[in-house]
């Protein structure tokens, strides 16, 4: 298969500097040391899978970045900028998206309200529906979910639909990092390919994507790198080509030393053209 | 001869933070996904609803069924309890009667509004009652005995009615004491407020000036003329149907489904019908109270915020997912502060409303009868206690259904323990009929 975006990709990583990076993020939470030092890059153009087991420590992480919990240790950098993330406000006026593992949608408001949560359009002041509701039917039809009515309440939508309207609302705005906390969790075939679709069209409009998954065939679709969390500590980053499936899930499960994972990593850097 | 102004089609709205970049295109050097191309087929499962009458009638089956019962309820109590006060005693039917229901349903009717806000957050407030009896003596405090301008003592006692529903919403918000509680140490101390600034009289009598004297019993609008009530039916009608073919257009234009004009015609009649009816028979009494009017223009205020702006957008997604909003960027704090101000404000303005009935601010401002209606009448109007689900419309209804009550246990002469058991037995069925209901919608996936 031949990536058609593979050249802006590439410069852009080549300018090297990325749009977010996390510097020794520690969190707690009061007896559980969630994140010890974690180190995380996210270029433009660049998807970043990052992966671990339950409890590894991924959704805290995705958390910290969005403002939901503040870390404790360890820094933000924004574009350069080192950048104290308090409050999901913060996170979102960055030009950060996030669409969470738990999907913290309201329900007792309809498909549109959910979409604009915090960022209604309004003319003179007052909601401007009509607009919402005609954009919402759009950014679904992209998706191709079938949702019986965008003026039903989210309450009744299933668990595949739902996720879907959470996936969507990072899209509306104008996000430059997009974090999905495991988005094709419960999607089903036609959606998943889909999102991953979804996921690539953002990478080649030079966004950042961070998506966690537990399908190593998904992350293998669609990641540039693969950034591992064990018991909370970074085990290792690969970039995706030339790294076998059985290497990222040795660093996941930790079955191998890691210093010679991290070796093997660097010998195939830089990346191969073309994908995996 | 000028033509009205044409927006040109396609043209991007600067406005429109959406207008400009879409991550869903593809980018030029992408082809374009064929699934964006095609819209994907309606889903056959769908009930998909009829035009016409018939399709609302059918609609409206599925609601019903499905526990969104609307002012169904509501409705077909208000006419029992008619029918019943009505055969009990033949007066219980008379212009004279609406008359009085419609002036005295006021007071609470604003606290039953401010609640109706409280009720949308999940929450409760236990000291607008306490509140509303300390406002009117603040109120006679500043008029009477310190001869203030009564308007400057009007605005400092809404302002102090906001202060202090700010408050208890700040220590709930930003300590994070249940709100049950600080509404309750509320209840208590701002009586304590009230009687100490009573002093040993007990009671202030007020002068009719100000908004009192527009609350008064003897205030109606357009001096009781019979144009008035018809005049402000005619705006209600006009406003109502206008504004649903203005959406209708408005709505066609861009494309997005809109109410067939079939049922806008049939609400707008129906409206028509109940509203001049009302009009009718108040004007056959002494015309509609300057206070019922005030009180409308409020609820059609609130609902208007509360349905078509980003704030009333924020109260309702508070009340449905705390977590959801915060993480939307939602102030949760703030939205809570400023809700239970709001509580404050029409608690005050309610205080008012009661002093006006009596002309006097008296120990019995605060009774605590007074809480208990306000929040059954909220209730009983359905808005939901659970929150994320109501209309401010629920406070005119509930209070009406309060009023009807009282109005008829006051003329069959019974007394005020009788009185109590049947409000509380009201309350208790509004709030099982709430209780039920929102098990029915989650069971069809509508809560
Ligand atoms: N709010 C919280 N309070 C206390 N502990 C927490 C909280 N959130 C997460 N934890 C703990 O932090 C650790 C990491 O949890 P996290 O949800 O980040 O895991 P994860 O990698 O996303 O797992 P999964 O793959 O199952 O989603 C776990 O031990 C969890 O118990
Ligand atoms: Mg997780």
């Amino acid at each position: 298969m031949t990536d058609p975006v593979a050249g802006s990709y590439a410069s852009a990583l080549a300018d090297g500097e990325p749009v977010l990076a996390l510097r020794g993020v520690s969190k707690r939470f009061g007896a559980v040391q969630a994140l010890t030092d974690v180190e995380l890059e996210v270029h433009a153009g660049e998807v970043v899978a990052l992966v671990g087991d339950n409890g590894a420590g991924k959704s805290t992480l995705v958390k910290s970045i969005a403002g939901v919990h503040t870390i404790d240790d360890g820094q933000i950098v924004w574009e350069g900028r080192p950048v104290s993330i308090h409050r999901p406000q913060d996170s979102q006026h960055l030009g950060i998206a996030t669409v969470y593992q738990d999907l913290a949608l309201a329900d007792n408001l309809d498909v549109v309200a959910n979409l604009f949560l915090g960022r209604e359009l309004t003319t003179h002041g007052t909601l401007d529906e009509v607009a919402m509701e005609k954009r919402a039917q759009e950014l679904l039809d992209t998706l191709s979910i079938r949702i019986p009515s965008v003026r039903i309440p989210v309450a009744s939508l299933s668990g595949g639909q739902r996720q879907v309207v959470a996936i969507a609302r990072s899209l509306i705005g104008d996000p430059k990092v997009v974090i999905l906390d495991e988005p094709t969790a419960a999607l089903g075939v036609e959606q998943t390919a889909q999102v991953l679709d979804l996921v690539e069209r953002l990478r080649g409009r030079d966004l950042g994507v961070i998506l966690i998954s537990h399908n190593m065939v998904d992350v293998a679709a669609v990641a540039d790198t693969v950034a591992v969390l064990r018991l909370g500590r970074n085990n290792g980053t690969f970039p995706m080509a030339g790294t076998t499936q059985e290497t990222i899930i040795a660093a996941i499960t930790g079955a191998t030393d890691n210093a010679v994972t991290r070796r093997a990593a660097r010998a195939t850097w830089p990346r191969a053209e073309g994908e995996a | 001869m000028s033509t009205p102004p044409t927006r040109p089609s396609g043209s991007p709205d600067p406005s429109d933070p959406l207008s400009g970049f879409n991550p869903l295109e593809p980018p030029p050097g992408l082809d374009p996904t064929p699934s964006a191309a095609v819209a994907p087929p309606v889903d056959p499962r769908l009930l998909v609803r009829q035009e016409g009458l018939r399709g609302y009638v059918d609609e409206f089956k599925r609601k019903v069924r499905g526990g969104e019962l609307g002012s169904l309820p509501v409705v077909i109590g208000l006419i029992i309890i008619w029918l019943i006060f009505s055969l009990q005693n033949s007066q219980y039917f008379s212009a004279a009667n609406a008359e009085f229901i419609v002036y005295y349903m006021v007071g609470l009717g604003m606290l039953a509004t401010g609640l109706v806000f409280v009720l949308l957050l999940g929450e409760i407030d236990l000291s607008v009652g306490s509140v509303s009896g300390l406002a009117a003596a603040i109120y006679a405090v500043l008029s009477v005995e310190h001869h203030w301008n009564a308007w400057l003592a009007v605005i400092v006692t809404l302002l102090a009615g906001m202060a202090i529903g700010g408050a208890q919403g700040w220590i709930f918000a930003k300590i994070g004491v249940p709100a049950f509680v600080v509404t309750l140490a509320g209840f208590l101390a701002w009586q304590g407020v009230m009687l100490w600034l009573l002093g040993s009289t007990g009671t202030i009598n007020l002068e009719p000036k100000a908004l009192n004297a527009l609350f008064s019993g003897n205030s109606y609008f357009l001096g009781g003329d019979v144009a008035g009530a018809y005049i402000l039916a005619g705006i209600a009608v006009v406003g109502f149907g206008a504004s649903g073919f203005l959406e209708q257009r408005r709505r066609r234009t861009a494309g997005v489904p809109a109410r067939p004009t079939g049922e806008l015609v049939a609400r707008t009649v129906v409206l028509a019908i109940g509203a001049f009816l009302v009009a009718w028979i108040l004007n056959r009494a002494s015309g509609v109270p300057n206070n019922a009017v005030i009180f409308l223009a409020l609820l059609v205020i609130c609902d208007f915020v509360l349905r078509r702006t980003t704030y009333g957008r924020k109260v309702f997604a508070v009340g449905g997912n705390i977590e959801a909003s915060r993480r939307a960027g939602i102030s949760v704090p703030m939205v809570r502060i400023s809700v239970y101000a709001i509580s404050g404000t029409f608690a005050a303005l309610g205080g008012l409303a009661i002093a006006a009935t009596t002309n006097a601010a008296g120990q019995a401002g605060a009774d605590p009868n007074n809480l208990m209606m306000a929040i059954a009448a909220a209730v009983i109007g359905g808005t939901s206690l659970f929150g994320g689900r109501g209309r401010v419309w629920s406070a005119l209804l509930g209070i009406l259904v309060i009023e009807s009550i009282n109005a008829g246990l006051f003329m069959l002469g019974l007394t005020l323990d009788i009185q109590y058991m049947i409000t509380g037995g009201v309350l208790l069925a509004a709030v099982v009929v709430d209780s039920l209901s929102r098990r029915t919608q989650k069971s069809s996936g509508r809560a």
